[in-house]
């Protein structure tokens, strides 16, 4: 295949923020089901050539999103526009979008081959031996190529999913939980490989997930929704080191949310008092307007030590180990804080005199700067059933 | 098998472990097979060997002291071609009116089960007792009904004749220039202003009695149909008739082979709706068969027309499954 042409300028124009006009934009996208609302208003612009991830818990509207743009369902209200055309009116099989589903969705009947040729073949393509071996080569399946899709591995029949869209070059392509069905370690290596056919072909992949790991290990920018609003959009990194609400910060990773006030400002830092402890953050990670807050770490900026240690410069607390869980690369601990709470600390095992352990008096100290502000009035444990519910 | 060298030993221990953990079970599926093999043994086995030895012996019941007598008659064979296929083509017939209904049957049969399946929502299982009411009552009731509905100048003959289709379905008949052999239609698919007792009232029955035997297998394949599939086919390209050409039609063929067997085989031999819906023209192998053996007496010619019958429906499927392809197909 010429990758050439299907390169867009990424680096240059389209990050540049110079050429919008192949972009994916949803603007004020609605999807009401009777009284449920799966979208809620929702606004997008999935840069050309990315790698967009729609992260969120089941239900949150990520897949009715994915079947809007893909004409599967109608928004009840906005519009969606791929590559500066309105797409409202235009059916699923006139659009330049692709869909890897869930289920993978291969054609019992046909062969891999058929599978994989079989959009060429609705749009009259008639030669297209070529193109099929090169896509069948790309997701290394050149030599199932006569087989029925029942007669493949899992994997095999989710790659076989992959070529059969990416063939018909999409402006977007749209994957739905690609790996969903997958074991874990094979989840892991197909990962990899999805995002090297993407940097190989540079096609916009939408891709939609409720690992968060996924997300973070393949896309270029993720949109965290949640009952079917974008809570937070951003690089994995920014999603991750400045989460903005107490969803994010607890559906992507863990945090510990402890109760605080702001007290005041100085320089570019605020000040603040946690359970009578006072401690500074820096005030660009305040995102709320209230002085009540919600103190953010995450647990492995945390460090942990025996009482007494001098935490100087540091924000600091003490507690009682009340769990220490030693898993080789790190060990996870459960401390109780003065007030009741209980927080966790991933300590990884630098520390010579081996772990502590349950009833050990310690500090837990932070570089402020690994602090971050949330509003009170949001659910501290929102997102956070996910641990339980989807692994 | 690259363990070539001694497959025995190794498989042996893996299969003694099998045996002892299966235990006395090991009968158990020879004991579930043991009733359906009596019945086939007893009701059909022993009835074709003795059909295929009557159609091969000499006598009649009427006449003599009523006994036959073995004796590798094949003439009875010769005669049932001479009477049935080459002076009068009933034989033809009783194939290309089961044929006929069949094809009606699909088409009807399609749209209802496809509806059924993916558009009845919370009628499915309503609109499923509705396609089995009929068997309530006798087929034979049923049967004689149609007589009712065809009456000469009834509502549906006077519409029929109204709106031209008798006139058009009169002119559908093999002209006379055709050999005896191939007069099918000699007097047109209806009459010119009747429809009870011509060879479209005897197809309409066909169509009508069987129509549930095509209707459930229909159902059965389209209902397994993982919607999905359909969305896929959407999303490559295909508008929603290229979707059903492509992908829906060729996953509901198992359904569609077996519909269409269940309903040409049992019309192929089926005597009912000749005799009640047809005239003495319409005759078919089933009537032909009923009246050798029942009026003249002649059970050797009976069992000669009843083993062609089934040879020729027997070879027609096999060439029609395998033309179709079904054992492809998941």
């Amino acid at each position: 295949m010429n990758t050439n042409d299907l390169h867009p300028d990424r680096e240059t124009g389209a990050a540049a923020g110079g050429d919008t006009r192949h972009d994916l934009r949803l603007e004020g996208v609605s999807k009401r089901f009777g009284n449920f609302i799966a979208v809620d208003n929702l606004d997008l612009v999935v840069r050309r050539g990315s790698f967009f991830g729609l992260l969120g818990p089941s239900g949150c509207g990520k897949s009715t999103t994915l079947r809007m743009i893909a004409g599967l369902e109608q928004p009840s209200s906005g519009r969606i526009m791929i590559g500066g055309v309105d797409m409202a009116g235009v059916k699923p099989y006139q659009r330049p979008v692709n869909t890897v589903f869930q289920s993978y969705a291969l054609f019992p009947h046909l062969t891999i081959a058929e599978n994989v040729a079989f959009g060429l073949r609705r749009r009259g393509i008639k030669d297209v031996r070529r193109q099929v071996a090169d896509m069948l080569a790309l997701v290394e399946l050149e030599s199932q190529a006569a087989k029925k899709p029942a007669q493949l591995s899992g994997g095999q029949q989710q790659r076989v999913a992959l070529a059969r869209a990416l063939i018909n070059k999409p402006e977007v392509l749209l994957l739905d939980e690609p790996l969903g069905a997958l074991d874990l370690r094979l989840r892991r290596q197909m990962q990899i490989e999805l995002k090297r056919i993407q940097t190989d072909v540079g096609i916009t992949f939408v891709h939609v997930t409720h690992d968060q790991e996924e997300a973070m290990t393949m896309a270029d920018t993720i949109a965290v929704m949640n009952a079917g609003r974008v809570e937070q959009m951003g690089a994995p990194i920014d999603l991750y080191e400045h989460p903005v609400t107490t969803f994010v910060a607890n559906f992507l990773g863990q945090s510990n949310l402890i109760k605080g006030q702001l007290t005041g400002k100085a320089g570019g830092d605020t000040m603040l008092e946690v359970h009578g402890q006072r401690m500074a953050m820096p005030t660009a990670r305040v995102h709320t307007d209230r002085d009540e807050v919600w103190v953010g770490v995450r647990p492995e900026k945390m460090q942990i030590s025996r009482a007494g240690t001098s935490v100087e410069g540091e924000n600091a607390m003490t507690g009682v180990v009340t769990d220490a869980s030693y898993i080789g690369v790190s060990t996870q601990y459960l401390v109780a804080l003065p007030w009741g709470q209980e927080v966790s600390i991933f300590s990884q095992n630098l520390s010579t005199e081996g772990p502590l352990s349950a009833g050990d008096d310690v500090v837990l100290h932070w570089n402020p700067a690994h602090t971050f502000a949330l509003d009170s009035t949001q659910d501290a444990a929102a997102g956070a059933e996910k641990v339980e519910g989807d692994e | 098998m690259s363990a070539a060298p001694a497959p025995g030993a190794a498989s042996a221990a893996p299969a003694d472990d099998v045996a002892r953990s299966v235990g006395t079970k090991a009968w158990t599926p020879y004991a579930l097979l043991t009733p359906g093999m009596l019945w086939l043994a007893i009701f059909f086995l022993v009835p074709t060997v003795m059909l295929v030895k009557m159609s091969l012996s000499s006598g009649t019941a009427f006449s003599g002291d009523g006994s036959f007598t073995f004796d590798w008659q094949f003439s009875n064979y010769s005669d049932a071609w001479n009477q049935y296929v080459i002076d009068s083509p009933i034989f033809q017939k009783s194939l290309v009116y089961a044929l006929i209904a069949t094809v009606l049957t699909l088409v009807i049969a399609y749209p209802l089960a496809y509806t059924i399946a993916f558009k009845a929502g919370r009628w499915k299982n309503f609109l499923l007792v509705l396609v089995i009411a009929p068997f309530f009552t006798s087929f034979l009731l049923r049967t004689n009904a149609w007589q009712t509905i065809l009456v000469d100048s009834g509502p549906v003959v006077t519409f029929m004749e109204n709106t031209g289709m008798l006139s058009f379905l009169h002119a559908i008949n093999t002209p006379d220039s055709w050999p005896s052999w191939a007069q099918l239609f000699p007097d047109g698919l209806t009459g010119e202003n009747r429809v009870l007792a011509t060879p479209l009232a005897v197809i309409i029955g066909l169509a009508y009695n069987f129509l549930p035997f095509m209707t459930l297998p229909l159902y059965a394949s389209l209902e397994r149909i993982d919607f999905r599939l359909i969305e896929a086919a959407t999303d490559l390209y295909s508008s929603a008739l290229t979707a059903f050409r492509k992908v829906t039609f060729p996953l509901s063929l198992p359904g569609v082979v077996a519909g269409t067997l269940l309903t040409f085989i049992p019309a192929a031999g089926d005597p009912v709706n000749a005799a009640l819906l047809g005239s003495a023209n319409d005759a078919l192998m089933g009537n032909a068969i009923d009246s050798q053996f029942k009026a003249t007496g002649n059970y050797p010619l009976a069992a000669a027309l009843s083993a062609m019958l089934m040879f020729v429906i027997v070879v027609m499927v096999a060439l029609y499954v395998r033309r179709a392809g079904t054992e492809e197909l998941v």
